[in-house]
């Protein structure tokens, strides 16, 4: 598997150099400063401090940009290295497809992980700095959800790119499957809940199912441990899953799907025409 | 001994037979032009050598090797150079450590099969592959591919992008290749590789329709 390391690295270091990098670095980064400048810090809200309140507004963010940005720019290099004769000649070399695959989505891993970890790190560092305490307990967690819904997101960018082979068909899935699980799903399921036709389990079911859904409810889950946050609802969750539940669930769902989906796609990039 | 042995290969890109059929050999030593109209189906033939297609039907073997099923074997052996030079984000110093890593190509060996092709890669060794000129693309995939010592050459129309001198550089490096090879050229124009070749093979609507041994 050395080649794995091989393509990790250069996809990497490609993505530094790629536009798209840059914007996203800078949207992130850019937020954090936003959030400095409107005093975000400061604020005491709630009973909560200014720190809680920075991470929460940037976890909301976070769960809108994110995914499109994942699924964007990944299925987009992927579909035009494959449209631009890119992949046919890079794979025209010894590597296995299997260190190819992997070795790429490790790279893209990287560089859409890191870019949100370390603004996230400059806006707490900040909060420290104002005299806020460091919150290693959230730092922990937000660490970890924004690593799962990494993982979900490029789990479903690689499967539409190896599924799809049409540059634009698989952009349009990728903004369908985006707002779907941002909005229409919750829409969808509040219909079905006003109709009360069916048991209001049944759609916390079908809503926790929703990996963004699960993202936000363990981001919301530590900011506020009650989950008062979201309602009624809350008490239901709490009661029936239990906190410890709730915040592993959330944590764990969305890399358990995003390796799924990744593998699913690794498996339609062995059986089918690379090309 | 044959580096290639294709039968009864079969190929259809939504519902269209791009190759019908295909039967052929290629010995160790064999030079091959190969020519055709536009979408005769040539560029898809080598693909399946290389192990992108999956056969609708016949078999590819590359030295005994299924090239899907044992693609890192069989691509070991092969140097092969695409129709268009494709725009590879890596830079050049980037581009040679994947060629070196993935082949165990010295880079030495690249930089001076590019300095026999007139190509000069010092103070470019940054710049993304895609911002050099058509032919210093050209130019830098025929170093590579040569600097594999590969035993079967795949080259799919590889000088268009040429100048004549450069291109009667890079047909002169061919002919000095000092170990047993094989080669496949696609070209349109037979009389360019006339000196390099000897056989040609004539690719009509997915089919071979004509292979004479010159
Ligand atoms: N991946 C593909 N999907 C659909 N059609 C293809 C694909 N690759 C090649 N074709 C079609 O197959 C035919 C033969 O193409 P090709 O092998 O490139 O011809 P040549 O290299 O001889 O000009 C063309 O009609 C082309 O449009
Ligand atoms: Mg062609």
């Amino acid at each position: 598997m050395k080649n794995l390391a091989l393509v990790a690295y250069l996809d990497i270091k490609e993505s530094l150099r790629a536009r798209w990098f840059y914007v996203y670095a800078f949207v992130f980064g850019g937020l954090m400063g936003l959030f400095f400048i409107s005093g975000i810090t400061d604020s005491v809200v709630m009973g909560f401090t200014g720190l809680s309140r920075l991470l929460l507004v940037f976890i909301q963010v976070t769960i809108i940009i994110l995914p499109i940005f994942i699924l964007i720019t990944t299925v987009k290099s992927i579909s035009s290295d494959r449209e631009s004769n890119v992949l046919e000649y890079m794979l025209s070399f010894p590597i296995s497809l299997k260190e190819y695959y992997w070795g790429k989505l490790l790279g893209r891993f990287a560089t859409v992980f890191f870019p949100v970890i370390v603004a996230l790190f400059v806006g707490v560092a900040w909060g420290v700095f104002k005299g806020g305490d460091m919150p290693w307990a959230m730092i922990t967690l937000y660490s970890a959800l924004i690593f799962s819904i990494c993982s979900v997101f490029l789990g479903i960018a690689f499967l539409i790119s190896t599924m799809v082979k049409s540059h634009d068909v698989a952009l349009g899935l990728s903004f369908t499957v985006w707002i779907l699980l941002l909005a229409f799903i919750d829409i969808a399921l509040i219909g079905l809940m006003m109709q009360n036709r069916v048991s209001d389990e049944l759609i916390l079911a079908i809503a926790m199912l929703n990996p963004l859904e699960a993202f936000r409810i363990g981001a919301i889950a530590l900011f506020d441990p009650e989950l008062t946050v979201i309602g009624p609802v809350a008490y239901y969750l709490l009661d029936s899953l239990g906190h410890t539940f709730l915040m592993l669930y959330a944590v764990l769902y969305p890399i358990f799907l995003g390796v799924l989906f990744a593998l699913f796609g690794y498996t339609i990039f062995k059986k089918r025409d690379i090309l | 001994m044959n580096i290639v042995e294709a039968r009864n290969v079969t190929k259809s890109f939504m519902g269209v037979r791009v190759l019908d059929d295909v039967t052929l050999d290629i010995a160790l030593g064999e030079r091959v032009a190969m020519m055709g109209p536009n979408g005769a189906g040539k560029t898809t033939l080598v693909r399946a050598v290389l192990g992108f297609y999956h056969l609708d039907g016949g078999t590819i073997r590359v030295e005994g090797c299924d090239p899907v099923k044992e693609r890192v074997k069989v691509l070991e052996n092969i140097g092969f150079i695409p129709q268009m030079p494709p725009p590879v984000k890596l830079s050049l110093s980037e581009l040679l450590t994947f060629v070196h890593r993935s082949t165990g190509a010295e880079k030495e060996r690249i930089i001076e099969q590019s300095e026999a092709m007139e190509l000069d890669l010092k103070g470019h060794m940054d710049k993304p592959f895609f911002k050099l000129s058509g032919g210093m693309k050209q130019k830098l995939l025929i170093a590579i591919a040569l600097a594999k010592r590969s035993r079967l050459l795949v080259f799919d129309e590889p000088t268009a992008n040429l100048d004549p001198k450069a291109r009667e550089r890079f047909y002169r490096l061919l002919d000095s290749l000092d170990y047993e090879h094989s080669s496949i050229f696609i070209t349109h124009r037979l009389e360019e590789v006339e000196g390099l070749v000897n056989r040609k093979i004539y690719m009509d609507l997915g089919k071979v329709v004509e292979d004479e041994k010159i």
